[in-house]
């Protein structure tokens, strides 16, 4: 594919899909060793509500209200599911399950009462993703990486990707050693003054924060399958934590690529004519390298694992 | 009050009332539903000591620790450590949980988990260098596990696993070690490496208290107990706290009365 074809219509996509499968990834990897990874799951359907009051407020599809909504329905999410866990003395994946049933379910009925039709934040978007059409319209080819003109044309959603991942990044790096002390040994890290409260909560608003800047790439359905594939297809290539985080960046970096040359033009290479959906590939390709990693990965065998002794 | 209670205790009155032991709990109360956990209790740890705390299955011996430590909260009670405020002396303190209460599938190596009792050094971002590997390397050794230093810690047994905790504690370089059953489902010699460790500690000036279920072997490894059954019900040196009627006290019916036989007989 030539470069005027290959930045306006397929640079872009590439990039968010890419960004948004590291973002989710990072915190994954803790999240899944935490045995919390449904709380990436959790989040990412809560937060509709917030997306949808924040439109109706502002009357516009803007990043900042928007995201600003959806954390606040996070926020507003794991109070609840606290809430609810001591008041209704019931176990957290009950409380969990409650609560983001109810707030997606309460989105969705929103989403569904607002005249959305002349504006691209529709039920099927918000749910599937909106990785297509993502494109760079101002690009004429690679030199438009060099045209400030053309540079001031990139979709919006391209930025806030770039600073999520950013963002998640930073956290990530920052604070290593205590997410790591406190994921493994949750007692011993309060008693050298880790204070893993805030840190739990800081890597579930983290979370949060990836999750709803990847609803661009893949849609509130399907993120979850950033969250836990490639990390956990990771943590079978390898026994260290370090190693595994890289395996899992190479893995979602993967995922999303190769997802999005599948859906674009596997169809046409088998002789149908429609392009599939984006979203739904990347999710695909990153559960079948999972399934890849649990038949064939060196570290698949653990102490506790079933089948072993 | 306070005042009072160190007053019948003997300990020196300091400002706060708690003397400077390296752990002093008064009126310690913990519940993880509508039954206490752990109900008033009131501890003095004697500096440079080997402490037992011995009760029954469910009796709070290891809430208490948690408790005292900050891991679970507490309703009520006041803490000090070394006479101060837990969070300022928290460098002073190793802590060695329960081996069951960690997932040994994580991701890691045994010298990464020994490196972890470095961490206050080490800060945040601080990089692991030639000396803290040398200092991990060595209390590795101390517990007989220097060649095991690169192994993923799942591949452990569960005696390597203490002793892999236990080295995490010595990186730490506290004076008051504090052990949550760390006799507990391992092999013998994992348990005679342990109590020679622990016994060099106490021969270092350090304080030692041990979460210990096995009443045998209290007379050998320990000079003071603390026995708990939810209320505090004896706390002394071995051969006066540690009888046949504090036993039974603590104990209750639990204990077969053979059992407590054997034990006074062992006592003299």
């Amino acid at each position: 594919m030539s470069g005027e074809e290959f930045v306006p219509l397929s640079l872009t996509p590439l990039l968010i899909g890419t960004f948004a499968a590291i973002a989710c990834a990072l915190p994954g990897n803790f999240l899944v060793l935490r045995k919390q990874a449904l709380i990436g799951d959790a989040i990412s359907h809560v937060v509709l509500p917030g997306i949808v009051v924040a439109f109706i407020l502002t009357g516009a599809i803007s990043t900042w209200p928007m995201m600003l909504g959806a954390a606040g329905a996070a926020v507003v999410a794991v109070v609840m599911i606290e809430a609810i866990r001591r008041l209704g003395q019931i176990e957290p994946g009950a409380a969990m399950g409650v609560v983001f049933t109810t707030m997606f379910a309460a989105g969705v009925l929103l989403l569904e009462q607002t005249d959305t039709s002349t504006v691209h934040l529709d039920v099927e978007h918000a749910l599937y993703g909106n990785l297509e059409s993502l494109i760079w319209l101002d690009a004429v080819g690679w030199s438009s990486l060099l045209d400030i003109d053309a540079l001031a044309g990139l979709p919006p959603e391209l930025l806030r990707i770039a600073l999520t991942l950013a963002a998640v990044s930073v956290f990530t790096w920052l604070f290593w050693r205590p997410l790591k002390i406190s994921t493994f040994d949750e007692g011993f890290a309060r008693t050298i003054g880790i204070r893993t409260g805030p840190l739990g909560f800081a890597l579930v608003i983290t979370a949060a924060i990836a999750a709803v800047a990847a609803f661009d790439a893949v849609g509130s359905i399907i993120v979850i399958a950033m969250f836990i594939c490639p990390p956990a297809a990771a943590r079978m290539m390898t026994n260290r934590l370090e190693t595994q985080i890289a395996w899992s960046v190479a893995f979602a970096v993967t995922s999303a690529v190769l997802g999005y040359v599948l859906a674009g033009y596997g169809p046409l290479w088998l002789g149908m004519a429609d392009a599939v959906s984006a979203a739904g590939m990347i999710a695909t390709v990153a559960g079948l390298i999972l399934a890849v990693a649990a038949i064939w990965g060196p570290c698949r065998t653990r102490a506790g694992a079933p089948g072993s002794a | 009050m306070t005042l009072e209670l160190a007053a019948n205790h003997g300990v020196s009155v300091q400002e706060n009332g708690l003397g400077s032991s390296p752990l002093a709990i008064r009126g310690l109360t913990v519940s993880y539903g509508q039954k206490p956990a752990v109900f008033s209790v009131d501890m003095t740890v004697q500096p440079g000591a080997m402490t037992a705390i011995i009760g029954p299955n469910g009796a709070g011996k290891s809430t208490l620790l948690k408790a005292a430590l900050g891991i679970v909260p507490a309703l009520s009670g006041q803490v000090t450590v070394y006479g101060d405020a837990l969070e300022k002396q928290r460098a002073r303190i190793a802590y060695v949980p329960q081996r069951a209460s960690v997932d040994w599938d994580f991701p890691t190596r045994v010298i990464d988990v020994v490196l972890m009792g470095l961490s206050r050094q080490l800060g945040l971002l601080g990089r692991v260098r030639a000396r803290h590997m040398a200092c991990a390397m060595d209390c590795l050794n101390r517990v007989g596990m220097r060649d095991f230093a690169d192994r993923q810690i799942g591949q452990l047994s569960g005696g390597q696993q203490q002793r892999v905790f236990l080295a995490r504690a010595l990186a730490q370089d506290a004076d008051l070690y504090l052990l949550d059953e760390p006799f507990a489902g391992v092999d013998a010699a994992t348990e005679k490496a342990i109590i020679a460790v622990l016994k060099a500690l106490k021969e270092a000036g350090k304080t030692v208290v041990v979460v210990h279920h096995d009443l045998a072997t209290v007379t050998d490894y320990f000079d003071h107990v603390f026995l708990i059954n939810t209320s505090k019900v004896a706390e002394g040196p071995v051969n006066q706290a540690f009888t046949a009627e504090t036993l039974q006290a603590a104990y209750g019916g639990r204990l077969a009365t053979a059992q407590i036989d054997q034990i006074s007989r062992a006592l003299g």
